[in-house]
């Protein structure tokens, strides 16, 4: 790994904006993501952590702003000026998607293999049994069993479905996931596990991660750096360990003492 | 019969649609050969028989014929089902064009599930009646979706669907309306024709013209274009085999129907392409189950003095 290329930023927002008519979705939200680091977006519902999300993954059209991503070849490009072929192509090698809702984010009436190998056919793959080794080799990586990878995703638990989602993503290596609530429609037990497994996988494989979530266990668990988010805007950044112990804002505090103690 | 009789003979103008709507087709036929395997939307018109019944092909048809024509139809390779029958009759009376059964004699076949066996030439045009064009259809239900990965090109959702195949079958069991993809550009659906005749759309001579009249789609396929038929490396593209050759005229490596002979599991297989198999009993082939030549075909040539 060249130095000098970590020390750029992965991703970086200035000043992304969104307003929905007259109502405002989020508004200048500034920060920089670089390789191998998990930021958290947290706040509560309707504080514009989905808008955010939806702009990061150019899924939604910004009002103002811009969003610069430095792309594998080492050149940094403004998202919002891709091709919608470039940015397809982007979202399905270089980054991944986790939706809180896994049939939003699976095919569910498609195999276990199939789901995890349609990026690598989107990419190009043409030889079946290759397909089929790497998907293998996902499944087992997300706990998944081997011979499961013929079933439908209907058939799998919440759990399952979660890490299923994970290594369809995961299976052309992006530098760059989005998770929106990865762990918040599953129980508790079931939320350490897969919070386990997606800590053990990011750290592996030096994962950039922005994980949007409400609870904030996930987020001290998971996250490097916190951004708080309420009304649309970012009230308070920093390190977790520090933000989470050391609430500055007045509505962080209240966030951080809402948490029941464990 | 020219145009203006007929005209008058039957009350429709010549192949029952108006000038205009002819000419609407028309545009979009050029549209969809200038841009082989795009499926080009088109005002298709209520036709006077049911939707199913290939009013994309009739469209096409009516839009492409002219008093010269000789038309063939088929429906499931055979000349007389009651589909190909009807949109015969149908020609023979709004246009007055000559009909005909043999492939060799047509200069359009319109067709439903079947490209004949004997090989089309430069001077034919076959028009496929084309229930459901897209092939990503069941894949992605948006067609806005649909139509931006055709624009992008972006087709790993196909072989996802063959990836499917071969891991609930062991290998790929989609066996008609097999995908193609067209000119190295475009993926296509080729109508319900059985994967067996997608060999015969590459680099065919003849124009292919394919009409769906309920999804107002025309598509087309020029002559002597690359048709390729989409597969994995370790599972390539094969066709059919039968393992007995037609019962009637003992032909091999043609397509065959199997048909029921009676409720104790007696059957036979017969070549689905009736006017092939005709052509070859008539030049004397004979099949397990064809018997004793028939008295008729016997005593033809005997009058005429000749040896058989």
């Amino acid at each position: 790994m060249s130095a000098h290329l970590n020390d750029l930023p992965l991703l970086s927002a200035r000043n992304l904006g969104k307003h929905y008519g007259a109502r405002l979705g989020c508004a200048d939200v500034s920060f920089d993501i670089y390789e191998g680091e998990v930021l958290a977006v947290v706040g509560e519902s309707g504080s514009g952590k989905s808008t955010l999300l939806g702009l990061l993954s150019t899924e939604l059209p910004p009002t103002s702003g811009s969003l610069d991503y430095r792309m594998r070849d080492g050149e940094t490009r403004n998202l919002f000026d891709l091709s919608e072929a470039e940015r397809r192509f982007l979202l399905r090698t270089d980054w991944g998607f986790v939706r809180q809702d896994a049939r939003d984010g699976l095919r569910m009436s498609v195999s276990a293999g199939g789901n995890v190998g349609e990026r690598l056919m989107a990419v190009g793959a043409r030889h079946y049994g290759r397909i089929r080794d790497t998907a293998t080799d996902w499944l087992t990586r997300v706990e998944i069993e081997a011979e499961r990878i013929d079933d439908l995703p209907k058939s799998f638990s919440g759990g399952m479905r979660q890490r299923l989602q994970i290594a369809r993503n995961l299976v052309t290596h992006p530098r760059l996931v989005f998770m929106d609530e990865p762990t918040s429609s599953l129980d508790v037990s079931v939320q350490a596990r897969l919070l386990d497994l997606i800590r053990g996988l990011v750290a592996e494989l030096g994962l950039a991660v922005i994980i949007v979530t409400h609870d904030l266990a996930v987020a001290r668990l998971l996250s490097h750096r916190i951004m708080v988010m309420r009304h649309g805007r970012v009230i308070e950044t920093g390190l977790t360990d520090q933000v989470l112990d050391d609430p500055r804002e007045a509505y962080t505090q209240l966030l951080v003492s809402s948490v029941l103690a464990a | 019969m020219n145009a203006a009789a007929n005209a008058q003979s039957t009350g429709y103008n010549f192949a029952y649609l108006d000038e205009q709507t002819k000419r609407m087709i028309r545009r979009a036929i050029l549209k969809a050969i200038a841009i082989p395997g795009y499926q080009v939307p088109f005002a298709s018109r209520e036709m006077p028989m049911p939707y199913g019944w290939g009013t994309g092909g009739v469209q096409v048809t009516a839009a492409i014929i002219g008093p010269d024509d000789v038309l063939k139809v088929i429906d499931q390779g055979s000349d007389d089902t009651t589909n190909a029958v009807s949109i015969r009759k149908f020609f023979a009376k709004t246009a007055g064009v000559e009909t005909t059964t043999e492939t060799k004699r047509a200069t359009i076949i319109q067709t439903r599930h079947r490209i004949p066996e004997r090989e089309l030439t430069a001077k034919q045009t076959i028009v496929f009646q084309v229930p459901i064009p897209e092939p990503l259809r069941f894949l992605e239900p948006r067609e806005t979706e649909t139509r931006k990965l055709h624009a992008l090109a972006d087709y790993g959702l196909m072989h996802v669907k063959l990836y499917e195949d071969i891991a609930r079958h062991g290998h790929i069991a989609t066996t008609y309306d097999y995908p193609v993809e067209v000119a190295g550009r475009y993926v296509m659906n080729p109508s319900p024709t059985p994967k067996f005749d997608n060999p015969k759309m590459d680099m065919s001579p003849a124009l292919q013209l394919f009409g769906a009249g309920r999804e107002k789609r025309i598509y087309a396929v020029p002559p002597f274009t690359k048709v390729r038929s989409l597969d994995f490396e370790d599972h390539p593209f094969k066709v059919q085999t039968f393992d007995t050759p037609c019962a009637l005229c003992g032909v091999e490596n043609v397509y065959l129907d199997e048909v029921v002979l009676d409720d104790r599991g007696g059957r036979m297989f017969v070549c689905s392409d009736s006017d092939f198999c005709e052509e070859r009993r008539a030049e004397g082939h004979r099949g397990e189950l064809s018997g004793e030549e028939p008295a008729f075909l016997k005593t033809a040539p005997a009058v005429e003095g000749e040896a058989t």
